[in-house]
C-alpha cells in the first residue's frame, strides 16, 4: 500500500527526453569538436586543407596511377624513361612488389622448398589465434604447443637436413621470415629471461644482484648495431680459424640478450609499484619466495607494465632492421637490395618498395599494439580512473 | 621459452659449425662440393637479385665461372652478401673462398691486408654525370668551371673531385649529402647540375632519373679503380685457377669464342683454339693448374667470354647500356689483356 501522506514524492519515473536539438546530430558534433573555439577553427582548417592537400595525391599515386603487373621496368617508367608509360605519369609500382613478392616475404629460401615456412605461418597463425582469444578453453595445452612445440618442429621443418628434408642455410632466409622469427624468439626469450633478471635485481642475495645488474647496465649502454657488429664481424676473428657460428644463430641470441635487459627494467618497474603490505601479507600467509613471486607479485606487477612490455616488443620488431647491417636481410633489407636490380630501376620502384615494407611493419605494429589495448581492458580491476 | 634457444644452440653446435679453412682451398672446394663467393649487398650490373632472387651481375657470374673450371658446372656456387666492411674480415677468415665485390685493388689491400687480387675484371673510375639542360653544349668535364656538383660526402669520391678541379684550375660549388639516397634526390630535383661517383654507378642512377634522356654521362674517368676478384694469400694454386679463370675468358673473347659457338669451336683447325679448348692430343695445360683439360669449354658454356658477360649484365643486353670503353680487349683500343694460354 502506498503511504498517502508521502503524496508529494513523485512514484513513477519521468520519461526520458531526447537532448535538445542543439545538442544533437552533425551539427552539434561539429560545433562541440571542430568549431569549439577560434583556436580549434583555425586548426580544423588547417587539417582539412593539410588533408585535401595530401590524399588526393596519395590515392592517385597509390591506386588509380598504379601500376599493378608487369614483368620489367618498362611498366613502370615513362616514354621519356624508356618505358610504356605516359609523360609525366607518377603512380606506384605495384609490379615490382609483385614480382619480388616471394623475396619479400621469405629471402632466397629456394622456392621448392618455400612451403615449409608457409606451413610454419599456417600452424603459427591456428595457435596464436586461439591462444589470443580468452573464450577459447585449453589455454595449457595451446601454450605449451605454442611455446614448446612449435618452436621445435618450426627448427626442423626451416633448417631441415633430417627426415629427408633437403638442408637450407640461414643465409638463404630473408624478408618477413627473419623479422618474424628474429621478434618471436626475441620475444619468447626476452619475457621469462626479463622477469628473471629483474628479480635478480631486487634480489637480497649479492652475488645474484651484482650479477644481474652488470648484465643489464652493460647491455643497456651499448647499441644494437654494436651488439650485432661484434657478433657478426669481432666473433669469428676471436673463434679458432674457420670455426664459425651460424650469423643468423648470432644474431638471435644478440636480439634476445639486448631485449632482455630492457625487459628486466620494465618490469622491474612493475615490482616497485606493488605496495610493501602485498609483499608481508603474502609473507604472513607462510608463501614461500616463489609462491610469493608467482602468485601475489608478478601477476599484479606484469599486469602494470603491460603498456611497457607490448612497447619492448614493437621497439624491437622494428629494430630488427638492424641486421641488414650485418648482411642479413629482413623485410627492409631484402627490398632495398632489390632496389639494385636494373630490370626494375625507375624513379617509382624505391617509393613503392618503401611504402609496401612500412605497410607490412605498421599492419604488425598495430596489431600488436591493438591486443595489448585489449588486455589491458580486460585484465582491468580497479586501478583506472 | 628458453628451450627454444637451448635447442637452436645445441644443433648449431651439431650441424651448423662450419669447416675449417686450411692453404689447400682447392681441397677444401672440392670436398664441399660448390665455392662460397663473396659479393655485394646489392649493386647493379655486379651483383644484384633477380626476380627469382638468384645473383645477376659480373660479380656473380665471374664466380660462375670459377665453379664452372673446377666442377665442370657454373651452379655449384654460393653467394654470401657482405657489406663494405665485413668483406675482408669473410675473406681472411675463411668464410668465403672468392671475395667478387666490385673491390678496388690498392697496394694496401694486396699487402697488409693479405689479399690477392687476380686480376681486373671491371676498370672503373669516378665520373661525371650532367644534366644537359641546365649545361648545354658541354661535352667534356674540362667545361665544367662554376657548376654545381653533387657529391657524398666523406668518400674519396669527394676528395678526388677537389683534387681535379683545383689541378684543372676551375672552381665548383660542391653540395654535399651523407647519403647516397640524398645525393640521387637532390641531383634529380635539380639542387645541382653535376652528378660525380664511380662511372658504373652512374648508369644505373641515370635509370632513377625523372628524364633519363637529359642526363649524360661525360668521358672523362679522373680516378683509376680497378675493380677484381680476391682471394687469400699463401694459397698459389687456387690464386692460379681464380686468375686463369679471368684470362680464360679474356682469351676465348679475343679468340672469338662464345657460348654459342663453343661446341663447333673445338674442331676449329686453328691450333690456338684447340689449345685454349683443351682438344690437343695429350694437353696438361688443365690438369697442372688442377682442373680438367676442357675447363675453358666449361667456362664458356657456363656463363660465355668476357664480352658476353660484359654485354649481358652492364653492357647493351641490359637496362645500364655501359659502352665497353676501356673494358675492351686490347686488340679493340681497351685494356683487358691476358697472357697466353700455352
Amino acid at each position: 500500500m502506498q503511504e498517502h501522506d508521502l503524496s508529494f514524492v513523485r512514484v513513477e519515473m519521468a520519461l526520458a527526453q531526447s537532448a535538445p536539438p542543439s545538442e544533437r546530430g552533425l551539427g552539434a558534433w561539429i560545433r562541440k569538436n571542430l568549431i569549439a573555439s577560434a583556436g580549434d577553427t583555425i586548426l580544423t582548417i588547417i587539417g582539412i586543407v593539410l588533408v585535401a592537400m595530401i590524399l588526393p595525391q596519395l590515392i592517385s599515386w597509390a591506386f588509380i596511377n598504379a601500376q599493378w603487373i608487369g614483368t620489367d621496368r618498362t611498366f613502370c617508367a615513362t616514354v621519356a624513361q624508356g618505358g610504356i608509360q605516359p609523360d609525366g605519369w607518377s603512380g606506384a609500382c605495384w609490379a615490382f612488389v609483385n614480382a619480388k613478392f616471394g623475396q619479400f616475404m621469405f629471402g632466397r629460401y629456394p622456392i621448392d622448398e618455400r612451403w615449409r615456412p608457409i606451413l610454419v605461418a599456417i600452424l603459427f597463425v591456428a595457435l596464436l589465434v586461439p591462444l589470443l582469444i580468452p573464450k577459447v578453453p585449453r589455454k595449457g595445452l595451446n601454450a605449451i604447443l605454442f611455446f614448446g612445440a612449435l618452436p621445435v618442429f618450426a627448427f626442423i621443418l626451416l633448417v631441415g637436413g633430417v627426415f629427408g628434408l633437403p638442408h637450407v642455410e640461414t643465409s638463404l632466409w630473408g624478408g618477413l621470415l627473419v623479422t618474424l622469427s628474429l621478434s618471436f624468439v626475441g620475444i619468447a626469450v626476452s619475457l621469462p629471461l626479463g622477469i628473471v633478471l629483474a628479480l635478480g635485481r631486487r634480489s637480497k642475495m649479492p652475488i645474484v644482484k651484482m650479477l644481474c645488474v652488470i648484465f643489464i647496465e652493460t647491455v643497456r649502454g651499448i647499441p644494437l648495431i654494436t651488439v650485432l657488429f661484434m657478433a657478426s664481424v669481432m666473433l669469428p676473428l676471436f673463434l679458432p680459424a674457420g670455426v664459425s657460428f651460424d650469423k643468423f644463430l648470432r644474431a638471435l641470441i644478440g636480439v634476445s640478450l639486448f631485449a632482455a635487459a630492457y625487459m628486466a627494467e620494465v618490469v622491474r618497474g612493475g615490482l616497485q609499484a606493488i605496495p610493501k603490505g602485498q609483499y608481508e601479507g603474502a609473507d604472513s600467509l607462510g608463501l614461500g619466495y616463489w609462491q610469493k613471486m608467482g602468485l601475489i607479485v608478478l601477476p599484479q606487477a606484469l599486469k602494470l607494465v603491460i603498456p611497457g612490455i607490448v612497447n619492448t616488443f614493437i621497439g624491437m620488431f622494428k629494430d630488427t632492421s638492424l641486421v641488414s647491417i650485418i648482411s642479413m636481410f629482413d623485410l627492409l633489407g631484402v627490398v632495398k637490395q632489390n632496389f639494385s636490380d636494373a630490370n626494375w630501376a625507375t624513379p617509382q620502384t624505391a617509393r613503392s618498395g618503401l611504402v609496401f615494407a612500412a605497410f607490412v611493419f605498421w599492419l604488425f605494429c598495430f596489431g600488436m599494439s591493438r591486443y595489448s589495448m585489449f588486455t589491458e581492458r580486460r585484465l582491468d580491476t580497479s586501478y583506472k580512473r | 621459452m628458453k628451450h627454444i634457444a637451448i635447442g637452436i644452440l645445441g644443433a648449431a653446435a651439431l650441424g651448423l659449425v662450419a669447416s675449417a679453412a686450411s692453404a689447400a682451398t682447392l681441397d677444401d672446394v672440392k670436398a664441399k662440393g660448390f665455392i662460397q663467393c663473396g659479393v655485394s649487398t646489392g649493386l647493379a650490373g655486379f651483383s644484384a637479385p633477380d626476380d627469382k632472387g638468384d645473383w645477376q651481375g659480373i660479380d656473380a657470374d665471374f664466380c660462375r665461372a670459377v665453379a664452372a673450371a673446377v666442377f665442370g658446372d657454373g651452379t655449384k656456387v654460393k653467394f654470401t652478401p657482405l657489406s663494405a666492411k665485413e668483406r675482408f674480415t669473410a675473406l681472411q677468415s675463411g668464410e668465403i673462398d672468392i671475395l667478387s665485390r666490385n673491390t678496388t685493388w690498392t697496394i694496401n689491400r694486396d699487402t697488409a691486408l693479405g689479399l690477392n687480387f687476380v686480376g681486373v675484371t671491371y676498370y672503373d673510375g669516378q665520373g661525371f654525370m650532367i644534366n644537359a639542360k641546365k649545361l648545354p653544349g658541354v661535352n667534356s668535364a674540362l667545361q665544367l668551371s662554376g657548376a654545381a656538383v653533387c657529391v657524398q660526402s666523406g668518400t674519396t669520391t669527394e676528395l678526388n673531385l677537389a683534387d681535379y678541379f683545383k689541378a684543372n684550375k676551375m672552381e665548383y660549388n660542391p653540395v654535399v649529402f651523407e647519403k647516397l639516397d640524398e645525393v640521387n634526390a637532390a641531383y634529380d630535383a635539380g639542387r645541382c647540375d653535376v652528378y660525380t661517383t664511380d662511372q658504373s654507378g652512374l648508369y644505373g642512377i641515370r635509370l632513377t632519373l625523372g628524364a633519363p634522356a637529359d642526363h649524360v654521362v661525360l668521358p672523362e674517368i679522373i680516378s683509376k679503380e680497378p675493380l677484381g676478384p680476391a682471394v687469400r694469400q699463401g694459397d698459389d694454386q687456387w690464386y692460379h685457377i681464380v686468375k686463369w679463370t679471368y684470362f680464360a675468358m679474356l682469351q676465348a673473347e679475343e679468340l672469338g669464342i662464345t657460348q654459342a659457338n663453343v661446341e663447333e669451336m673445338k674442331n676449329s683447325d686453328s691450333p690456338e683454339i684447340k689449345r685454349v679448348l683443351g682438344q690437343e692430343a695429350d694437353t696438361k695445360i688443365g690438369t697442372d693448374l688442377g682442373v680438367s683439360n676442357d675447363w675453358v669449354v666449361n667456362i664458356v658454356k657456363a656463363v660465355g667470354n668476357y664480352g658476353e658477360m660484359f654485354e649481358r649484365n652492364v653492357g647493351s643486353g641490359s637496362p645500364l647500356k655501359i659502352a665497353r670503353g676501356i673494358n675492351a680487349l686490347w686488340t679493340k683500343g681497351g685494356l683487358q689483356y691476358a697472357p697466353p694460354i700455352r
